[in-house]
């Protein structure tokens, strides 16, 4: 049959195959161009690896340029933080009291407010003035930082000077409650998810005991949604421990070693501008020193972290 | 006795139950009475000092002839920067993960990343820009270094915007297109990317009017807080007309403006500082209130 030439019509392809083999040419073409697109779009996400190894490559880099001069047991024993003084002295304690001190203060004010302004929302506003209210508390974490430093300084500290007279201009307390402020919507939106994650059946469940709100609230919904709750405070306390201009205006940026928030000191961040807003020479030890302060937060902060996943861990709540 | 005492109980419970219905609208308002507490402090010291020269005026030693003229032009150029790079980004990572990302380790780490940087310091980024961007890549201190730090702190906000607004779209869109022989990119570009469209917006925005308040990261990499002459103009009168000179101008920003004025001790600069803290606020807040807008009108218009 193969020599057959009855057939002279298989010379030439059919008009289908001419179209199977276009298509063929062009379904090659057109994978080549959507891996091409998808590479691009995975190297697009990839870069927010390359920013985190960003991120600790030059934090550790620095540093390890920082403690060839300086030993850790000075950094984390010295009670004295005087790097631009002409005896300098690098003992992180100062900044890392200061930062502890306002950072637990805006926590002292933020998490109960943000519990409960959680529970408010999501057990007891009505839908009208939730969408008033969430939106409204919303914009408080719009508002620049430096702003809510300049309230600090010249309107709470006065404010607060009313009723205590012996508060400096300068004080930690003043910054502390700011900040406490600004996280609310942070710690009251996260935890008002978990809260609203908790299945229904165990809430009409509690309210079929003959349970109020409230008690439903505290001993039904709070403990079965406290991993996620316990995630908002550690986000609420990364965001106090890392905030910088509202500590930085109201607070002093004089290293204090110092538990009291009625006084000012530096913290971590505020040493960091400080230095930053001087002329320093790249390379120098007080450059350096910003880095090593920038690794000391961020490992406060991973401490802080992994503390909240274990805590999360232990008390997560599976539903089915 | 049995039955006064279940009553008394009850009644105690009731009592608890409404007054905490009180505590915790109280509680709300304590962040709407800062708010508008903050908002009438800033006004009644800064109104005053609002007038068309204080827009137009270089900074200068005396209060009452400063202005913010370099602050809102330097915040103009860094975020035109920060918004070019982040937002194709943003976008282009959102689409991958949402769309393309196989599950698999790599997929998992580079949520958890994301998730983290969201949580990083800001004054971190700054750390890194100055390291990096400013001593290693030998971009200075220039307004495309402060465009760049921005652009990676806001980066995470895009990203989860973008993801959160393509989730929303029911997969039965895509299948229409796949059904019709749409490739994946076809169908990403012509529905999943434009069906997304109100959303990413409305991220794109919020993410714009963080980066429009950061003072910290740019302060770290060495933005100046006194600057008394403009960045090189984008238009010039000879050939080819666009000049990029201005990307490597030294600068200042509004927020950094506002934070030297008020930590000066003269009571005059504070007045300056609330005046410039007015302007912040009016652009973070107005950008805030499109966003929300935004998010209104196509959560009322799309249904699926």
């Amino acid at each position: 049959m193969a020599n057959n030439p009855a057939k002279p019509e298989a010379t030439y392809p059919s008009v289908r195959e001419l179209s199977v083999q276009s298509d063929f040419a062009g379904f090659n073409l057109q994978r080549v161009r959507e891996r091409i697109i998808e590479f691009v779009l995975f190297l697009a996400a990839m870069s927010s690896v390359a920013i985190t190894l960003g991120i600790v490559g030059i934090l550790l880099y620095e540093s390890e340029q920082f403690f060839t001069h300086v030993s850790i047991v000075e950094f984390l024993t010295d009670t004295q933080w005087t790097v631009l003084f002409a005896e300098p002295r690098y003992g992180i304690m100062p900044l890392v009291t200061g930062t502890l001190v306002t950072s637990i203060t805006a926590l002292v004010v933020a998490l109960p407010l943000g519990t409960v302004v959680a529970i408010y929302l999501s057990e007891y506003a009505n839908h009208t003035v939730r969408e008033i209210l969430k939106p409204a508390l919303e914009m408080l974490s719009a508002v620049p930082t430096v702003v809510f430093g300049y309230f600090a300084l010249l309107f709470l500290t006065p404010l607060l000077q009313r009723f205590l007279p012996n508060l400096p201009g300068f004080n930690m307390l003043s910054a502390g409650i700011v900040i406490g402020i600004m996280i609310i919507p942070y710690i009251s939106s996260l935890s008002e998810d978990a809260i609203k994650a908790v299945p229904v059946t165990i809430r009409e469940g509690s309210y079929a005991m003959g349970a109020t709100r409230l008690q439903t609230a505290l001993k039904v919904l709070i403990p079965s949604a406290f991993s996620g709750i316990a995630s908002a405070y550690v986000l609420g306390f990364s965001r106090a421990v890392g905030e910088t201009m509202i500590v930085a205006i109201a607070a002093g940026q004089q290293p204090n070693l110092t538990l009291n928030p009625m006084e000012g000191a530096a913290t971590i961040t505020t040493y960091i501008v400080q230095v930053s807003l001087g002329d320093l020479p790249h390379g120098s030890i007080a450059y350096q020193s910003i880095f090593a302060a920038g690794l000391m937060l961020m490992l406060m902060t991973l401490a802080f972290n992994i503390g909240g996943y274990f805590l999360r861990k232990k008390f997560r709540e599976i539903y089915e | 006795m049995m039955m006064e005492d279940l009553e008394q109980n009850t009644a105690r419970r009731k009592r608890r139950d409404a007054i905490f219905a009180v505590v915790g609208l109280l509680a709300t308002l304590v962040g709407m009475i800062t708010l508008a507490a903050l908002i009438i402090d800033l006004a009644v010291d800064g109104i005053g000092r609002l007038s068309y020269n204080f827009f137009t005026a270089f900074p200068s030693r005396f209060a009452s002839q400063a202005g913010i003229l370099t602050a809102w032009v330097g915040t103009s150029l860094v975020m035109l920067v920060t918004a070019i790079t982040a937002v194709p980004m943003g976008i282009a990572a959102g689409v991958y993960l949402e769309e393309y990302a196989p599950k698999n380790w790599l997929t998992a780490m580079i949520e958890i990343n994301i998730a983290n940087l969201a949580g990083v310091p800001s004054i971190i980024y700054g750390l890194m820009a100055l390291g990096l961007f400013v001593y290693q890549l030998k971009l200075g201190q220039s307004i495309l270094t402060a465009g760049f730090t921005l652009a990676l702190l806001i980066l995470p906000i895009v990203i989860v915007a973008t993801r959160e607004s393509i989730r929303a779209i029911p997969n039965s869109i895509r299948e229409a297109a796949y059904a019709l022989g749409a490739t994946k990119w076809r169908t990403t570009r012509d529905h999943v990317i434009p069906y997304s469209t109100g959303g990413i917006l409305t991220g794109v925005i919020i993410a714009l009017s963080r980066a429009i308040g950061e003072t910290a990261p740019l302060i770290t990499i060495g933005a100046l807080t006194f600057i008394a002459f403009l960045p090189d103009s984008p238009i010039t009168s000879e050939f080819p007309f666009i000049s990029f000179q201005w990307l490597m101008s030294p600068f200042t920003v509004l927020p950094i403006q506002m934070f030297n004025w008020v930590s000066r001790p003269q009571q005059e600069f504070h007045l300056n500082a609330a005046a410039a803290g007015l302007v912040l606020m009016v652009m973070t807040l107005a950008m805030n209130g499109i966003a929300i807008y935004f998010r209104y009108r196509y959560r009322k218009r799309i249904k699926w």
